[in-house]
């Protein structure tokens, strides 16, 4: 089984840019990607496109024939949905083709356009990744499922919203260098603190923001890197993918995330690593109460243990593992179906040090952790560099 | 939806019926495992045998959430409280009707009853003090 390099990535800006379209967002981020890679378009045998809710603000559907024209491929193109993973879950099934032969160079990659959409219709576009007969129709938001989570999450471990603040500090102040983040601009606890509520406890720092983006990656195997000699020293070496019921109500658990420990535990197979062996992660707080979940489903932090973590320093630039260097979903922003792959732009950069954050980096194994709705699915992935 | 009636999701509308004329139930497999319909197989083990069982008349709440901005179908019901409560042998979401939301709690008591959204008119599972 051949392994796999990233090599070539790109981003858009992520932000409001309400008058771009997905396809010309797709267009920048692929076109960077080329460009850093080195590798001919011709030589694309198929494009992996994660995207969530194009019905809905671009009245788009069969978008993968479509990014593949605007990314100027004439390969076949396969849309992947998974809510918030769906570019994670494109990136996991081209990392599989290129180990088992299917392909030797694959663009993986995601857009989603929603500001277009204003505040109240993107609540409801991404609403639709709940169960809308037991969720959406009993009033449940986004950001109300995961202050669900959180409310569960106090009442069984302990926390405060004090501790959420911090991580929302920290994910702001990863981003200042960040040329592509949403958000490049320090805030105090106290602002988290103060900010209006969205859905009591989580506020408006509590959230991700609403992001028009794309993100692009060129994957190739092995054998084609070293034949065409490119300069490609991140490797995919561990993937994992994982999937729970899709409302809460029907979980086992209200705080805790069984899909994303799956995928974790997979993904550390895969790579034959373990969580102590990595050094840095990104990670989907698309609330921050979600980057706690995170943290301990990826096993760094027992449950219960992983609230405090930003507030001790652990997770901070500075700490022995630092989490979310690119300013996280938080502050980087978070076009969804662009997220899961821009996790892997981030984090090849971080790894082979042309990231404004790579010096924070403290070793060269890090993950990444994309969840679709409020973690019904989950991918997971290992990046490694050759030092 | 409020120009057109809604055209009615079997199982789902039968289970706010149900719960309309205090009749309220769930689904149960023969392990014990609780679902709500439309189900023909229990999403935990698979068994295909699954019978109505009566739904507790209480349960307690386990999480809940009150939410300032809202989709549009429910932008003039905000802010309001949305809670999954414990009745044993499921959970069930819905909106906490008739009681402060300064004194919503986990654990709190609650009864499951159907209301109306404020918006749109639509029917909505409550969350109504016992």
């Amino acid at each position: 089984m051949t392994g796999v390099r990233v090599a070539g990535v790109g981003l858009t800006h992520f932000g409001q840019h309400p008058e771009r379209t997905g396809r010309d967002l797709f267009a920048e981020a692929s076109q960077r990607a080329f460009e850093d890679a080195g590798v001919p378009r011709a030589d694309v045998e198929q494009l992996n496109y994660g995207n969530f809710m194009g019905e809905l603000s671009e009245h788009q559907g069969h978008q993968g024939p479509l990014m593949a024209e605007a990314a100027g491929l004439t390969a076949p193109a396969t849309r992947y949905e998974s809510a918030c993973a769906s570019s994670g879950v494109a990136v996991r099934e081209a990392v599989k083709d290129v180990r088992n032969g299917e392909a030797d160079v694959i663009l993986v990659g995601g857009a989603e356009r929603m500001n277009n959409l204003g505040t109240a219709g993107t609540t409801e576009a991404l609403a639709i990744a709940a169960d809308d007969l037991y969720e959406v129709r009993a009033g449940m938001t986004f950001p109300a499922a995961y202050a669900l989570m959180a409310r569960a999450y106090f009442d069984q471990y302990g926390g405060s919203k004090e501790d959420l603040a911090e991580i929302a500090v920290k994910n702001h102040d990863n981003a200042l260098d960040n040329e592509f983040a949403q958000f490049q601009k320090a805030i105090s606890v106290e602002d988290a603190l103060d900010a209006p509520t969205i859905a009591a406890p989580l506020g408006l720092y509590d959230a991700c923001p609403i992001t028009d983006g794309a993100s692009a990656a060129v994957l190739v195997s092995d054998e084609y890197a070293d034949e065409h000699g490119l300069d490609a020293p991140v490797s995919v070496t561990g993937t994992g993918q994982g999937g729970d019921k899709m409302a809460l109500q029907d979980r086992q658990f209200l705080a805790r995330t069984p899909a994303a420990e799956r995928a974790a535990e997979e993904a550390y197979d895969d790579a034959g690593i373990g969580p102590q062996d990595v050094s840095v992660a990104e990670v989907h707080d698309c609330f921050t109460i979600a980057e706690v979940l995170a943290l301990e489903a990826l096993d760094f932090y027992a449950p219960g243990e992983g609230i405090g973590a930003a507030a001790r320093g652990e997770t901070t630039r500075d700490g022995d593992r630092p989490v979310n260097l690119s300013g996280g979903l938080k502050a980087k922003g978070h076009p969804v179906g662009a997220t899961g792959t821009s996790q892997i732009v981030e984090m090849t950069r971080l790894l082979r040090g042309d990231h404004p954050n790579s010096d924070a980096v403290p070793g060269d194994v890090g993950v990444t952790h994309n969840a679709g709705g409020t973690v019904g699915s989950t991918t997971v992935h290992v990046l490694e560099v050759e030092e | 939806m409020s120009d057109a009636e809604r055209v009615r999701d079997e199982g789902f509308d039968d289970f706010l019926d149900a719960i309309e004329s205090g009749e309220g139930f769930y689904l149960e497999c023969p392990e014990g495992h609780g679902s709500l319909p439309p189900r023909r197989v229990c999403p935990h083990c698979g068994a295909t045998d699954l019978r109505e069982t009566t739904l507790p008349e209480t349960g307690d709440i386990e999480t809940f959430t009150t939410v300032h901005v809202a989709a549009p179908e429910f932008v003039d019901d905000a802010p309001y409280v949305t809670a999954v409560a414990d009745f044993g042998g499921v959970r069930l979401t819905g909106i906490v009707r008739g009681i402060d939301p300064d004194d919503v709690a986990v654990g709190t008591e609650v009864a499951p009853d159907v209301g109306e959204t404020e918006t749109a008119d639509e029917r909505v599972l409550v969350f109504r003090t016992p």
